[in-house]
């Protein structure tokens, strides 16, 4: 077994960013992804790579842009208010195809709204909180080790489609510690050489990296270009997991710290004879329509729980249509919901 | 098994201090663990307190209903935390500075003199580790001496050799201060 150290979300999301490659690392500091900052700024240096603390969130998805147009990986994090302001950058970044990592460690909204643990930006995330018809891959880790390895997955999907990535966490999963068996870094040397960056053109054709066209024919043919590279993310890259659907009357369906709670709550459910099992999405975008829609077919129960008014329920909804029932608990604000109100929801629902 | 505290006191006290060395200690004791603090404005002198959950399974919720033990440094904490004990288990209330007896007969109650013991050890500031010393006792969770290592080790990545004695003794002191 590899040696185990005991981390906050924040730390292994930046210690895992450090370990795939991130040569540039650009933010504004925000609680509760403090720490996040501080350990880039610790080690960045050291390693003889590039952290600037920003003046705001503008200039820092900005240095992003520049970054990954200039062919190295790259990443920004912020929490809610701060990811409010990057968001012409990432619309620009998919308009470009520009491979990047943005992190949201999610607090309590809108506005300024706390600095609580909190699900509230998931339309922000995974229905385009920019403009434009785009996409970024969203990916809701549930633990602390999780939130490593898919920020380690985060730079290889972010260089293979050429896409910005988002990190969706919460202000729990970002302050809370567990133990991390960290990744060895990954060996530069083996990635593919990314020919399209802004290098210097010494010898070639200059590469030219845009994100608008003034011909709408043209500017619908790069539309066109982005939808069929979002079809192909949607056909390969959908994440999930189910724990003891095999049997369940009810599941309940909730990503990233939720889903963790969730988990305890399938255990109590199971102690006490309720049948209920957990379908946890991993990619927010790809959302897991087709597994959740099967899911479905088996079970007469869909419960959503998340920390907000019923966002991804939205998506819930629209995988289930009329297969089963689709009810609702959420919590607002920065609460987050105890393993007994959730049980409390479960046995509503219980045969 | 699954073991859960929720150590809870005054901003100052140490309790989030005291959390990772009793996590970090579960950990090196081959046990999964999982440290949530309170964060943000309350961290600043106000009401502080984390949970520690340690299991030999993957711990689901970092977030507890019923903890199987809490430790009250001050009158808000026994308040607040008394009621969610589990039953048949552990309260360690701080008898320097609570004015008064737990309420609760269904439960394990410890009644330490916590700052006295911290202020006899030689320095009022290791009140935490006095307190984790007696969790220690009450619950066997993790053995004193691993614990010990883990503090000495924290004490010398924040450059404070010269408080791992003290904070040793102030672990044994609240050890022994369980029957």
């Amino acid at each position: 077994m590899r040696e185990r150290y005991l981390l906050r979300g924040n730390e292994a999301i930046a210690e895992s960013a450090i370990r795939a490659g991130c040569q540039c690392y650009f933010a504004y500091p925000i609680t509760p992804q403090g720490e996040l900052v501080e350990h880039m700024a610790h080690n960045m240096p050291r390693l003889g790579r590039t952290f600037i603390q920003a003046e705001s969130e503008v200039a820092a998805i900005n240095m992003v842009y520049g970054a990954a147009a200039a062919g190295v990986r790259t990443m920004t994090s912020s929490s809610s208010p701060g990811i409010s302001l990057k968001q012409e950058g990432i619309s620009y970044l998919a308009g470009a195809n520009l491979p990047a990592v943005i992190v949201n460690v999610v607090r309590g909204g809108p506005g300024l709204g706390n600095i609580a643990p909190s699900q509230c930006d998931y339309f922000q995330a995974v229905k385009g909180g920019g403009h434009g018809d785009y996409h970024m891959i969203v990916l809701g880790p549930s633990t602390v080790p999780e939130a490593g390895e898919l920020t380690m997955l985060a730079f290889d999907l972010a260089d293979r489609y050429r896409t910005p990535v988002m990190i969706l966490a919460d202000g729990l999963l970002g302050q809370m510690m567990e133990p991390v068996e960290l990744p060895a870094p990954i060996d530069m040397a083996s990635l593919p050489a990314k020919e399209w960056a802004a290098t210097g053109a010494r010898g070639r054709e200059p590469n030219i990296i845009l994100s608008f066209d003034l011909s709408p024919d043209n500017l619908k043919k790069m539309n066109l270009a982005l939808q069929a590279k979002y079809a192909e993310i949607r056909k390969n890259e959908v994440r999930y997991e189910e724990a003891e659907t095999e049997d369940a009357d009810i599941v309940i369906v909730a990503y990233g710290s939720t889903a963790r709670i969730a988990k305890t709550v399938v255990r109590m459910a199971r102690a006490e004879g309720i049948r209920l099992g957990l379908f946890r999405p991993i990619t927010l975008w790809p959302y897991p329509y087709e597994p959740l829609r099967a899911l479905a077919d088996r079970v007469d129960t869909v419960l959503t729980v998340e920390m907000s008014a019923g966002q991804m329920w939205e998506d819930v909804r629209l995988a289930v249509a009329e297969r089963a029932n689709t009810p609702f608990y959420g919590e607002m604000g920065g609460i987050v919901p105890t393993p007994k109100e959730i049980l409390t929801e479960v046995r509503k629902h219980a045969r | 098994m699954e073991r859960s505290v929720v150590i809870a006191g005054f901003g100052g006290q140490g309790v989030i201090l005291a959390g990772k060395i009793l996590a970090q200690a579960g950990m090196t004791h081959g046990l999964e663990v999982t440290w949530l603090p309170s964060y943000g404005p309350e961290m600043r002198g106000g009401t502080a307190n984390c949970t520690v959950v340690l299991s030999d399974e993957p711990v689901g919720s970092p977030i507890v209903d019923e903890p199987s033990a809490v430790i009250a440094l001050n009158l808000p904490s026994l308040d607040k935390f008394e009621p969610t004990v589990a039953a048949a288990g552990v309260l360690i209330v701080n008898q320097s500075l609570i004015g008064r007896a737990a309420k609760r007969s269904d439960i394990h109650v410890y009644a330490v003199p916590i700052n006295e013991i911290a202020t006899r050890v030689g320095n009022p500031r290791t009140v935490n580790m006095v307190a984790l010393g007696a969790y220690l006792k009450a619950t066997r969770v993790v053995p004193l001496d691993v614990v010990k290592r883990v503090m000495a080790e924290a004490m010398r990545d924040g450059g404070k050799e010269k408080l791992i004695a003290v904070n040793e003794k102030a672990l044994d002191e609240g050890y022994a201060a369980i029957p």
